[in-house]
């Protein structure tokens, strides 16, 4: 578990979202990983404090799965999306336990139709290491504007 | 000069029995005087008393386009104020809530204000002697709205001085806010946190007529609701328990039937409800100890006739829709005549257990954020419509399922649940509201 492994994969995981990889993301993930966006500053609640999304892999799953679907009108015509992605910081190691997290600085962009909105904010990955090599256990996006109105977000940041 | 200012035969005209013209979503215009008629006529949500808890407490918001806030006074009262300096028009609160202390003061002169909006202090206050001060309007302070409600907590205002008084207006459907409070088990509501905002680039009215609309969640929802029930038929484990996120998508794709026999209810002055009989609220799985809870408030009989009511959508006309079966209340905020602001707001019910709040909170992301996939089917539509409302193959919007010779604007009636009755009354009570206080003649 080493810091250039860590960035190594932070930055595959943003490819596989800019490519629309579906699967090869979610299977990123550990079984029981979580994809955390809050709704308030320095959140540590999700669930008992309003979140823009705390989603489980069934969640994920029906969302990735909707993209694809014959009659999701929101995605005639398609949305991209594009990660900007500073050097992950390394947050934490724990060579011991096979956990570690790192702190990533985005600018994110998506689009559909003639539309482009863009995001900035923090990605912060908590990594478990597997049997299958790293996983995601919790990604969570902390937006600098989490409290503006937004319209869609149809891909994941 | 406009077509439609100081029209009201012109403004009448656009809502027929059956029909409404296009112009009630795409003329700005009619936006224009909707801020200004409609949206002063009628009693507007303004807020809920459990944002403003202790004395100096405020919150800011608009009716129409004017600037308003709501503030606790020293005396334990809520004063319903316009957020303007009466000096040079600065507002005097920018944030959108936060604690003011004992009075306001202006960011600019220091002009200062108690909470109940009476002038305070001037700086330098000698300038203004002989100059017949006493006798204007900046020395009364910040000028109060005309009339104010506070029902149950729920804080309304109307900007006229005169009209219709809170209860003639609300009426019956003010069942919906009691239950919503009845169904904590001290009897009591409060907003714990910000709400989910959703910019949406359509007319207002679209979102307020889709709360009743129950011919589009089966066809519009079928990529969300009908993958989720979809992806979990296929991933089930066998514990026998259906998350909550899939009964909440779930009951999105239930037939026409579903929704036929659940029954809508409409009420005077363009309020009405979806889910008289049952709802997609309706089957959610209990939540350990609540009934004990509310059986040992109430008695056994009316703990079980509140929770009995699961009404789906209640919409408070013109622009607020409450859904007590999960503590969501949804403000539809005209921006333009193509763009409107939803805030969602979840309550707490007080003392039932965390798992409602929990609860509140996961449907109001499932569904109500810009993140939520039922919303981008919605907001997808409205968006189509805005732009296809811009063709001139007809100039009308068809309103007329299931309509009857014999139905009278300002009814109270059970109907079936597929019926856009409910659309029909909003139209009869803005044709009523917008031409109420219009001055000019008639054609
Ligand atoms: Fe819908």
């Amino acid at each position: 578990m080493t810091p250039e492994r860590i960035a190594e994969f932070i930055y595959r995981e943003a490819r596989t979202l800019d490519l629309m990889q579906w699967d090869e993301w979610l299977g990123m993930f550990l079984e029981d990983g979580r994809y955390w966006m809050p709704l308030e500053w320095q959140q540590t609640d999700p669930e008992l404090e309003p979140s823009l999304m705390f989603e489980d892999m069934l969640l994920l799953k029906v969302r990735v799965e909707r993209l694809a679907g014959e009659r999701t009108f929101s995605q005639k015509p398609k949305s991209r999306c594009h990660h900007l992605l500073q050097a992950p910081q390394i947050l934490s190691i724990d060579s011991e336990q096979g956990k570690c997290s790192a702190r990533t600085s985005f600018l994110y962009s998506e689009t559909r139709g003639d539309a482009l909105e863009r995001f900035s904010g923090w990605a912060t990955h908590e990594l478990v290491e597997t049997d299958g090599g790293l996983k995601i256990s919790l990604k969570r996006i902390d937006l600098i504007n989490f409290d503006a109105p937004f319209g869609n977000i149809q891909l994941f940041m | 000069m406009g077509m439609y200012r100081d029209r009201p035969d012109s403004v009448s005209g656009l809502v027929r029995d059956r029909e409404v013209h296009r112009d009630v979503y795409v003329n700005p215009e009619i936006f224009e005087i909707e801020m200004e008629q409609l949206f002063r006529n009628v009693w507007i949500y303004v807020g809920h008393d459990s944002q403003i808890k202790n004395p100096g407490d405020y919150l800011t918001t608009e009716i129409g386009r004017q600037p308003i806030l709501a503030v606790r006074h020293s005396d334990g009262s809520v004063n319903v104020l316009h957020n303007r300096c009466p000096h040079k028009g600065v507002k005097i609160a920018s944030e959108s809530c936060g604690n003011t202390g004992k009075f306001f003061r202006c960011p600019y002169h220091a002009w200062s204000f108690r909470t109940d909006g009476s002038l305070l202090a001037i700086p330098l206050r000698k300038g203004y002697d002989g100059t017949g001060f006493a006798d204007t309007r900046a020395a009364k302070g910040l000028a109060r709205v005309a009339a104010v409600a506070n029902y149950k907590g729920f804080i309304f205002a109307r900007l006229t001085a005169t009209g219709p008084d809170f209860h003639e207006y609300f009426g019956e459907s003010l069942s919906t806010i009691d239950n919503l409070v009845d169904r904590s088990p001290e009897g009591k509501v409060a907003i714990c946190s910000s709400p989910i905002k959703y910019m949406h680039t359509c007319n207002w009215k679209m979102l307020v007529e889709n709360q009743t609309d129950t011919c589009h969640p089966m066809v519009a929802h079928e990529s969300s609701a009908g993958t989720a029930i979809k992806v979990w038929d296929r991933e089930k484990d066998d514990s026998g328990e259906t998350p909550m996120a899939v009964q909440v998508y779930a009951p999105f794709a239930s037939p026409y039937e579903f929704f036929e026999k659940a029954g809508i209810r409409v009420w005077p002055n363009g309020h009405g409800h979806t889910g008289v009989s049952n709802s997609i609220h309706a089957k959610y799985s209990g939540v350990g100890g609540y009934v004990e809870r509310m059986e040992e408030a109430y008695g056994p009989e009316k703990a079980h006739a509140i929770l009995g009511q699961v009404r789906h959508n209640t919409v408070y006309f013109p622009n607020v829709m409450v859904k007590e079966t999960v503590q969501i209340l949804r403000n539809f905020i005209p921006l333009a005549v193509d763009k409107t602001l939803v805030e969602s707001w979840v309550f707490r019910l007080e003392g039932a257990p965390d798992e409602f709040y929990r609860r509140a909170l996961m449907y109001n992301r499932l569904i109500n954020a810009p993140t939520s996939i039922v919303g981008h089917d919605d907001l997808e539509m409205y968006e189509r419509a805005q732009e296809g409302l811009r063709s001139n193959g007809t100039e009308w919007v068809n309103l007329q399922r299931l309509y009857e010779d014999d139905e009278g604007a300002d009814d109270t009636a059970v109907i079936n649940g597929t019926s856009e009755r409910q659309m029909r009354n909003q139209f009869a009570a803005w044709a009523k509201y917008m031409t109420l206080n219009m001055s000019g003649k008639a054609q």
